[in-house]
């Protein structure tokens, strides 16, 4: 099988795919980018943790106008998993209002986004609905 | 008056739309000498100028205009604050003369965004040859359109989303209703870039950017500029009387950055930055909503004009749909919002809109607003936003001289 990496450096492949934040230590604000330190406390110490691969869809867009190169009509949205916010892309269903809606459990998903030159492929997550 | 109030003595903004034959700075000049010439003074009175350009990177607008309109050798302030860059420019000159350092300020706000398409979100790297880590996220490559968007139209469609999962009501049609009203309103303004009406069903019948965003109810990228003298109460009261008549009290100058919140750096937060500056300024200039004749508020999209019914407070909290449909944000409701057109007829020129929407205020406290003039306004709100992000609330009072 070819080598597969993640398309981010917060999302974690394997038997059992899940995005780990950076927690502080301090104050529990969790962030997904590389921190210089705490946007609400300031403190700089943190520790990996697991967010939840499952969620409520909190909010979201079907973007039909993007940049060249960008599949549309795709759904981008703000997934609430358990008290952490993710911001990704609703896959594994059609991009309409009648198939995407507000509070619908979703769950994450993981996909080939494609192969380098070196034949490793990327691996990207979404999320897809859950009931 | 006290000594430490600040008036806007004259204002002006440029007609907004294509302007193919003046660049930058021919915008910026026509917006500043107007500015000057309706408060009957000159670059020699200025004390400070403080100016913005986002298209214009690097280059300093301010020193720029100075160049063109007249080098004094005051000091001046190039300021970017996003789409709040106007207000930021004006909040400058305002402190300014508040600190006693100038009597005196200029703010200028310009650019040149016709023909431009998405400002975020346009273009997007192609994917390496191999894949290489980089960013903050470290990503592989590219991640717009792979994990969400960063196109505004897109965005601002799920600030608005978020508001209907939370509160009920916001759908489609009702975002389609928001910006009817603002193409209605702008049939009655001559320096809108839009000024034609649209009917519900050629609004969400258009061509679909960001649902529930279609393209009418995306702000209008276009030419333009505005420019505004600001003064010290005690130098105004050595003015002539016309002047004294015509000034603008600034009640209120307020500009706030989002505090940190769950969320904020997944889909940014405008609401709680937008709340804190509306709470200040109504505290700062003594006034509450129900005090409001009219209000300017920034409906780069359709989708966010509801959400800052909310967070001006000129409805309830959660109250911004119920707000809407009893009409009280059309011009003849309680709570005329946006009857310059709104930015999505009015037209959007970044750097301009902070100070444009002042200008709208101030027309009409003047009573000079002709045909769309709200009758007998006294006290009217402007707001802008700029996303990372900033908030400028100005509260602009009738002069009582």
């Amino acid at each position: 099988m070819a080598e597969q990496i993640p398309f981010v450096e917060y999302l974690t492949l394997g038997d059992d795919p899940h995005l780990v934040a950076h927690e502080c230590t301090g104050c529990g604000a969790r962030f997904f980018d590389r921190r210089n330190a705490c946007a609400s406390c300031s403190g700089t110490d943190f520790k990996p943790a697991r967010v939840a691969t499952q969620g409520v869809l909190r909010s979201f867009t079907i973007v039909a106008f993007a940049a060249p190169g960008i599949d549309v009509p795709f759904v981008s949205a703000i997934v609430d998993c358990e008290g952490t916010s993710v911001r990704a892309n609703i896959v594994n269903t059609p991009a309409d209002p009648e198939n995407v809606k507000l509070g619908m459990p979703v769950r994450l998903t993981t996909f080939p986004i494609g192969s380098d030159s070196e034949g490793v492929e990327a691996i990207n997550f979404g999320f897809e609905p859950a009931a | 008056m006290s000594s430490e109030d600040v008036y806007i003595l004259g204002i002006k903004m440029t007609k907004f739309g294509k302007h193919k034959e003046l660049d930058t700075l021919d915008l910026a000049c026509e917006a500043t000498f107007a500015a000057l010439a309706d408060g009957g003074v000159t670059m020699k009175d200025m004390g400070i100028i403080a100016a913005g350009n986002l298209m214009g990177g690097a280059a300093p607008i301010a020193q720029l205009i100075q160049k063109q309109a007249g080098q004094t050798g005051i000091p001046a302030y190039n300021v970017s604050n996003a789409c709040a860059t106007g207000a930021t420019a004006l909040r400058v000159a305002c402190m300014s003369v508040k600190a006693g350092e100038s009597d005196f300020g200029l703010a200028v706000g310009v650019e040149k965004l016709a023909g431009a398409g998405l400002l975020a979100g346009g273009s997007r790297k192609s994917d390496g040859d191999s894949w290489q880590r980089s960013g903050r996220y470290g990503a592989v490559a590219p991640v717009d359109g792979r994990i969400g968007t960063d196109t505004m139209p897109g965005v601002f469609a799920q600030i608005g989303m978020e508001y209907g999962n939370k509160y009920g009501g916001a759908n489609f049609e009702l975002f389609a209703q928001i910006s009817e009203k603002n193409h209605g309103h702008s049939t009655l303004n001559p320096l809108a870039a839009y000024s034609k009406k649209m009917s519900l069903e050629e609004i969400m019948g258009d061509l679909m950017i960001a649902y529930p965003n279609t393209r009418p109810m995306c702000s209008a990228n276009c030419d333009g500029a505005a420019a505004a003298v600001v003064v010290s109460a005690s130098k105004l009261a050595t003015l002539s009387l016309e002047q004294q008549r015509r000034a603008v009290k600034i009640s209120a100058s307020i500009l706030t950055s989002d505090p940190f919140e769950e969320a904020c750096q997944v889909l940014p937060n405008v609401n709680t930055l937008t709340r804190n500056a509306a709470t200040q300024a109504y505290e700062q200039a003594g006034v509450g909503p129900a005090d409001l004749d009219l209000v300017e508020l920034h409906d780069c999209f359709a989708t966010a004009e509801l959400v800052h019914y909310d967070n001006l407070m000129l409805c309830e909290e959660g109250g911004a749909v119920d707000f809407f449909k009893s009409g009280a944000p059309f011009r003849d409701g309680t709570t005329p919002v946006n009857v310059s057109g709104g930015l999505q007829s009015k037209g959007h020129p970044i750097a301009a809109t902070g100070i444009a929407n002042i200008w709208e205020v101030c027309h009409h406290l003047r009573g000079e607003a002709g045909p769309r003039q709200i009758e007998g306004a006294k006290v009217g709100l402007a707001h802008v936003i700029g996303l990372a992000s900033a908030c400028g609330v100005h509260i602009l009072e009738k002069s009582a001289a």
